[in-house]
């Protein structure tokens, strides 16, 4: 049975005597939501505990492994300790800016879920605008990292929030024109009809909107390797780090909602959602595709070191931005060519022939461009020893 | 080109991951969670026959409560804490205490009666080790010129206050004697091992049987 | 209108990730950019050079091994060269190679150390700090199995070595000599060609030789700068003029070359012990009546090429038990000289790098 919006509202209306259709929505619509960021809540914990177990065997720790079996239980223990902390705040802090910043980064994680459809009819909302509302979401997170930054009148939270504006806003912009490229594809805006379209996965067929859309996101949710915001090694915490008990706690649970949001979004937008062979359930693929999505992030947070600042900003304007538009471009050439005038929609033979001509454009375009931002400098240059107290070099 | 360093870096970190050889480098300590197959093959039967044998066991260890004691092997030579002294062979000559860096060995003699069958003995009142200060270098260790006192095996001595990490005389006579076999070459040859071996009676534990006055002009002459 | 900005100071430390103990910048920022830099360090001063004129010869061995606790046999061996120059006292040879093999493992964990924190400044989230800890623990290991304890050693005394190495020591020691090799290829690919360490590393930092040499900086940083100079082939002590060794020199003096001498530096060490192993004598490893020393009124300076660079100590004796002056000539002290000429004009990211591919021990710097 699928758990949906409608059959609630349903249930609901047949309870209640006519005329208060008003509260039958409200309720249905409060009882989802509850259960909805409940579950979310409570995935996000599991979540903690895969990333530090995971992350843990790739650094060849064991990751938490004391309380509960395997240490499942290790973020129910991470949350009492968190929630029974002293909430402290700098003196001169702005106590209202400071209060409200968790809640305005906790937010938008929630919101992005309202939309992802998990199955083919497990959604709260299918939204016609679903790929706008998903940009002008996520674009919020800005705002709560701000102002947990200023708020908290630290000299590190501030160099930490004024980075991830910079860098948040400039990332925005590859992320929405990766979207995009999917858009055109599907025809549609709304997550179900982008779904429905992915008779291909839309990683097999535009693999440069997919390459720049993790690139931009990871950059987004700032984890490894652009996760200046934070930067333990430079700013102790960036804009987190005057933040204490339950508000620590929320800070730390949108942090590991972000990689779940992220791991929603590429999976409903590239690797085709909950489609998949009939064997199991549509969300049991979408779960599967989900964490292969998530274990990617993981695998990439564990590897590489961070960019520096204006790195970073640099790859956002001189490498994706480009590469986003060209696959922009090349999308709407094929989709031009291939569909001739028609509305009908494309058939898996033809998006075969496109994901070809795609892989081969984006196999070159990296290559010049790495070419191009690969500066010669970073050749290894080949030593010579200095001629100053140089005993060696006239023995020989 | 430019770009490959990065996935390649990628591969050497999922290798880490996947070898089991280049898994683990920490110990769980003080005990380590062990799953069935672990209890079965330590048993050493059937893992289907031991489930039948101790369902009760079985379910803890697969809800993972299960655990066995788990200690960081050392090797014989670890300089340990909680020091272990023979009083039959310690002549009270104070070497220790003149040899410690920081000064933290108090003794306290008076002549004594009962002499060791040769050489000259005093009877000891007072030995204090404050191991709250103590680095263990092990210069006392090498000073002692009767081979009396040796440093010891163990590593858990936390307390709860720095009074208690005074070792005092009654401690050291109490104590096992697992000494480490640090700068001890006589109990080194017998490849005796603290860890797992027995404790070591005062007659093994010297390079000489009985201190001689002629060994201690000897010893001392010569310095 | 114009918009109004003014610098920020800010304290980077005494508590700080990526300070390596207790070290405070006081740095000047305008937007990301450092325009000025004070570094403030004495918060880990233990007057190690006072306490040292009240401990016998013996006992102040112990006191080394604080100075850098990475690389404890170092000091040691530092420590105990100016006393033997001092007091004119022989050591066997088999005590040289012992110690030529301690220091030189000592060197390839400091070295790992080095590698895996340099790396987490730059923001790998602790991967390559455990791979390169889960390495050294092995030295450490060998290091117990040498002298019973893993950092702080004293297993040098003036006159050759506490104790022979035991039976089980040789077969760990080849194990690990067989292992090295392939672990420094691992740190090798995951960090030498990524193009993340390659643009935050290439360029930055930059030490002249003609600056490096007039600021009396030593060890790898001098290397990387391209300066050919180390002691191990200078001045040789010990038994290093026996063996067939090279020094790796960088090729501008940023901080990769900072990396990568240290990397092949590490290749060379498995070299030099590989080439001891093969080598060392049977005999004692301890000049009798040592113990207690009283050497002549006089003074020495005695130098070893420690892991972070030119390790000295100058003792003056007056004849007694204890010396009349003990002189530290810290090598990490030295090399933080040249910080705020390598900072200034750089990012916050590129400070933190820089400072941290000095490889800075607080340790030592307060003595």
């Amino acid at each position: 049975m699928e758990l949906g919006f409608r059959n609630i509202h349903a249930f609901v209306s047949g309870i209640l005597p006519d005329g208060l259709e008003w509260i039958a929505f409200s309720i249905s619509g409060i009882f989802l939501a509850l259960v909805v960021i409940n579950a979310l809540v409570g995935v996000a914990a599991l979540y903690t505990w895969f990333e530090r177990r995971v992350l843990g065997r790739f650094q060849s720790r064991l990751g938490p492994n004391r309380w509960g079996p395997f240490g499942l239980l290790q973020p129910l223990a991470d949350i009492i300790k968190l929630i029974t902390k002293e909430d402290i705040s700098p003196n001169s802090a702005d106590r209202i800016v400071s209060t409200l910043a968790p809640i305005a980064l906790l937010v938008p994680a929630f919101l992005v879920f309202a939309i992802i459809p998990f199955g083919t009819n497990s959604f709260l909302g299918d939204l016609n605008v679903g790929v706008l509302f998903i940009m002008g979401v996520t674009g919020m997170n800005t705002f709560g990292i701000f102002m947990g930054g200023w708020g908290s009148r630290n000299k590190y939270a501030m160099l930490g929030a004024m980075r991830g504006v910079a860098m948040l806003v400039s990332y925005e912009v590859p992320m929405a024109l990766a979207l995009a490229g999917a858009v055109l594809l599907a025809g549609s805006l709304s997550l179900s009809g982008i779904v429905a379209s992915q008779t291909l996965p839309f990683l097999i067929v535009q693999p440069l909107g997919f390459l720049v859309f993790i690139i931009a996101a990871s950059a987004e949710m700032s984890r490894a390797p652009f996760d200046m915001i934070e930067a333990e090694s430079e700013l102790t915490g960036g804009y987190h780090t005057e933040f204490s008990g339950i508000k620590f706690a929320i800070f730390q649970l949108a942090e590991f909602m972000a990689p779940l949001v992220t791991a929603a979004i590429l999976t409903v937008v590239f690797l085709g959602g909950s489609r998949g062979p009939d064997l199991i359930p549509g969300q049991v693929w979408f779960i599967l595709k989900a964490l292969a999505a998530t274990f990617l992030l993981l695998w990439i947070r564990a590897t590489w070191p961070r960019l520096r600042v204006d790195q970073i900003m640099g790859f956002a304007w001189k490498g994706l931005f480009p590469l986003a538009l060209l696959n922009i471009f090349l999308i709407a050439a094929e989709i031009q060519f291939f569909q001739s005038g028609g509305i009908e929609p494309i058939g898996v033979s033809t998006l075969l022939i496109m994901s070809g001509i795609n892989w081969l454009v984006t196999g070159i375009a990296i290559y010049i461009l790495a070419n191009v931002l690969g500066q010669p400098s970073l050749q290894p240059k080949k030593p010579v020893p200095s001629p100053l107290a140089n005993m060696y070099a006239e023995a020989e | 080109m430019y770009g490959t360093g990065i996935i390649r870096g990628l591969r050497i970190t999922l290798k880490n991951l996947l070898l089991p050889s280049r898994m683990f480098t920490l110990h769980q300590y003080p005990d380590r969670k062990v799953g069935i197959l672990w209890l079965a093959q330590n048993a050493d039967i059937n893992p289907l026959k031991y489930v039948l044998a101790n369902p009760g066991k079985s379910i803890r260890a697969i809800i993972g409560l299960e655990t066995v004691e788990d200690r960081q092997p050392k090797h014989p030579r670890f300089r340990g804490e909680e020091f272990t002294w023979y009083e039959q062979r310690c002549t009270g000559c104070a070497s220790c205490a003149k040899y410690c860096p920081l000064g933290i060995i108090r003794i306290v003699t008076e002549p004594s009666g009962n002499a060791m069958p040769e050489g000259e003995k005093y009877g000891i009142e007072v030995f204090d080790i404050d191991i709250g200060r103590c680095m263990f270098c092990g210069l006392c260790v090498e000073a002692c010129p009767y081979d009396a006192l040796h440093l010891g095996s163990g590593f858990e001595e936390g307390t709860y206050k720095r009074e208690e990490l005074v070792i005092d005389i009654d401690r050291l006579r109490k104590s096992r004697k697992k000494p480490s076999t640090w700068f001890r070459p006589q109990l080194e040859e017998k490849s005796y091992d603290p860890g797992i071996g027995r404790d070591v009676d005062w007659t093994e534990a010297g390079r000489h049987e009985s201190p001689s006055s002629d060994d201690q002009a000897a010893k001392w002459a010569k310095r | 209108m114009p918009i109004r900005t003014e610098p920020v100071t800010i304290n980077l430390g005494p508590q700080h990730p990526s300070t390596h103990g207790v070290f405070r910048l006081r740095v000047t920022f305008d937007g990301e950019e450092v325009i000025d830099l004070e570094p403030v360090f004495g918060y880990l001063h233990r007057g190690t050079e006072k306490l040292a004129e009240e401990r016998t010869y013996t006992q102040i061995v112990t006191l080394t091994d604080r100075l850098d606790y990475e690389s404890a046999m170092s000091n040691n061996l530092g420590y105990v060269t100016a006393l033997e120059k001092l007091g004119g006292i022989e050591v066997p040879e088999r005590a040289m190679y012992l110690r030529v093999i301690s220091v030189e493992l000592q060197r390839i964990a400091s070295h790992l150390v080095f590698t895996g924190f340099f790396l987490q400044e730059l923001g790998t989230f602790v991967t390559m700090l455990m791979y390169c800890f889960r390495e050294r623990e092995r030295i450490l290991d060998l290091f117990e199995m040498l002298c019973g304890a893993r950092i702080t050693v004293s297993y040098m005394r003036p006159g050759g070595l506490t104790q022979d190495a035991p039976s089980d020591f040789w077969p760990a020691l080849n194990d690990f000599l067989e292992d090295m090799p392939g672990y420094i290829d691992e740190l090798e690919e995951l960090i030498t060609r990524n193009e993340i360490v390659l643009s935050r590393t290439r360029d930055v930092g930059v030490l002249d030789p003609e600056v490096a040499i007039d600021a009396s900086i030593s060890g790898p940083i001098l290397r990387a700068s391209g300066v050919q100079w180390d002691l191990r082939k200078a001045d040789p002590y010990e038994i290093y003029s026996e063996m067939d060794f090279e020094i790796p020199i960088g090729a501008t003096g940023d901080c990769f070359d900072r990396y990568i001498v240290r990397l092949q530096e590490m290749r060379e060490s498995v070299k030099i012990i590989k080439q001891c192993v093969d080598k060392i004598p049977d005999g004692t490893v301890k000049t009798d009546g040592a113990f207690f020393m009283r050497p002549p009124e006089g003074d020495a300076y005695g130098c070893v090429e420690a892991p972070r660079g030119e390790l000295g100590f100058y003792i003056v004796s007056d004849g007694g038990i204890s010396p009349y002056r003990c002189k530290i000539r810290s090598p990490s002290f030295i090399n933080t000289t040249m910080l705020r000429d390598m900072i200034v004009g750089g990012k916050m990211s590129d400070l933190i790098v820089i400072f941290g591919s000095l490889a800075v021990n607080m340790g030592e710097v307060d003595r």
